[in-house]
């Protein structure tokens, strides 16, 4: 369970909401409602006064990479450091050429300069990578935003199975209805009024 | 050995005056600027030269020790100066006062007492010239490193933001920028090793020699200064990017932006 609670982020109103392990929570609003503030603030990139705790664990409870390798972030505008793509995927990660495959993307890519990446190969690249660690709550920031259909289509299915299959929460950003409708709960910015929504597991 | 009188101090003016000339006829815009910097320069000198008269003059530990802590606290303020965006508050100053008081007043106590060897041995004729050289050397090189450290974080923020979120420590995320700003910051010694005798004559040596020291006492005493140069810019290059690195991180290994100026 990832629980936030009196969580103050920057201009918003204070944030209690929880979101269990194989759940969605889908956050919208329009831009410069505090949506990617809100990211940072959970992944504690950003000082927030409030709780926010995995498993009855505050963030504050362990050294803060740690927190981050279980609460993942992957961000609006992915950036590469390395010199190729695998140097960003941690050492003896298995699996990585299934995981291009199954989101479109030619697993020869790996041994590439990052550089070479298209926008969209750049985004869907991130979510592998965040994958790769094996995050418990990922936080996801508009994870199909540069995708056309088939690439967002399957970088939905990727998200649902890893979030079921993990099982993992999710605080997934996003504008698009079709997403917004896989969620169980719904957080709208700035307002931060909660609502339940349809829900693919709901009854 | 030939004294220079105040006569020969301005006829050495009519050189800059007549560079002064010329960028006025160019319109560079920059004459104005260049005599009273020839002016400043000067006259600073001769100042310097009042105190340390009076300093190497002086048989007290605590007037040399004075001057000492002056020089660092002004190289300090001028390494700080010269960056771009400097850590905000009391804390940019004290990261390069604390990198260099570490570098040049051990490297100074070092030629000191293990190489130099006078008695006793801070007398202020050793000293003074020796601190004087280290602390200018390592000034250059910690505004330099530093400058680059703090430039390339602001760039490279996201970058730096994003290792973060996948759970890489301040230490990891940052490491590469080190290594350069640190390489950055040696590259003027570097130069200055590379040249020495081939393609520059170094000041000191210079003056030596023309104020009537042997040659080959000019020579060794170049050959020590240099090394106690590199080493003490190496010490405080390193002390201040890491210093200067770990201030830009918060315990829970946030990028701490607001801590620079601007």
């Amino acid at each position: 369970m990832f629980s936030v609670s009196e969580l103050e982020v920057g201009g918003l109103p204070a944030l209690t909401f929880e979101v269990a392990a194989g759940r969605i929570l889908a956050v919208s609003g329009p831009s410069g409602a505090g949506k990617t503030r809100l990211l940072r603030a959970l992944a504690d990139l950003d000082p927030a006064p409030g709780r926010v705790a995995w498993d009855g664990v505050e963030r504050t409870g362990m050294p803060a990479p740690q927190w981050r390798r279980r609460v993942g972030l992957l961000p609006a505008e992915p950036r590469y450091w390395e010199r190729s793509v695998r140097g960003h995927f941690p050492a003896g990660a298995s699996g990585l050429e299934a995981g291009f495959r199954e989101l479109g993307l030619d697993p020869g890519r790996l041994d590439d300069d990052p550089a070479r990446l298209s926008t969209g190969e750049r985004s869907r690249v991130a979510l592998l990578r965040l994958l790769a660690r094996r995050p418990r709550v990922l936080l996801l920031d508009e994870p199909t935003a540069n995708l056309d259909q088939d690439s967002a289509a399957r970088v939905v299915r990727l998200l649902t199975g890893y979030v079921e299959g993990r099982p993992a929460a999710a605080v997934w950003v996003s504008h698009r209805p079709e997403e917004i409708q896989l969620a169980d709960r719904a957080l709208r910015l700035p307002a931060g009024e909660l609502t339940e929504a349809p829900g693919r597991a709901a009854p | 050995m030939i004294s220079l009188t105040a006569t020969d101090l301005l006829l050495c003016f009519l050189a800059v005056g007549a560079l002064a000339a010329a960028a006025w006829a160019a319109r560079l815009g920059i004459s104005g600027q260049l005599l009273w910097l020839a002016v400043r320069a000067s006259a600073q000198l001769l100042l310097l030269g009042l105190v340390l008269r009076f300093v190497i003059g002086s048989t007290s530990l605590p007037i040399v020790a004075l001057m000492a802590v002056v020089m660092l606290l002004v190289a300090a303020r001028e390494a700080r100066r010269r960056q771009q965006r400097p850590l905000a508050g009391r804390s940019g100053y004290v990261v390069s006062a604390a990198a260099m008081f570490l570098s040049s007043f051990l490297c100074a106590a070092f030629a000191l007492v293990v190489v130099l060897g006078p008695d006793p041995w801070w007398t202020p004729r050793f000293a003074i010239p020796l601190l004087g050289m280290l602390l200018g050397n390592t000034m250059n090189g910690v505004a330099l490193s530093a400058e680059r450290l703090t430039g390339s974080v602001v760039s490279s923020r996201d970058i730096i933001e994003q290792r973060l979120a996948l759970g890489e420590t301040r230490e990891t995320a940052i490491s590469g920028l080190v290594r350069e700003s640190a390489r950055a910051g040696l590259i003027p010694i570097f130069n200055a090793m590379a040249a020495a005798g081939i393609v520059s004559l170094p000041g000191m040596m210079t003056g030596q020699i023309l104020a009537g020291a042997p040659v080959g006492e000019a020579v060794r005493y170049q050959v020590m200064i240099l090394l106690l140069i590199a080493a003490g810019t190496g010490f405080g290059v390193l002390a201040s990017v890491r210093i200067t690195a770990r201030r830009l991180f918060d315990d829970r290994h946030r990028l701490r932006l607001d801590r620079l100026t601007g």
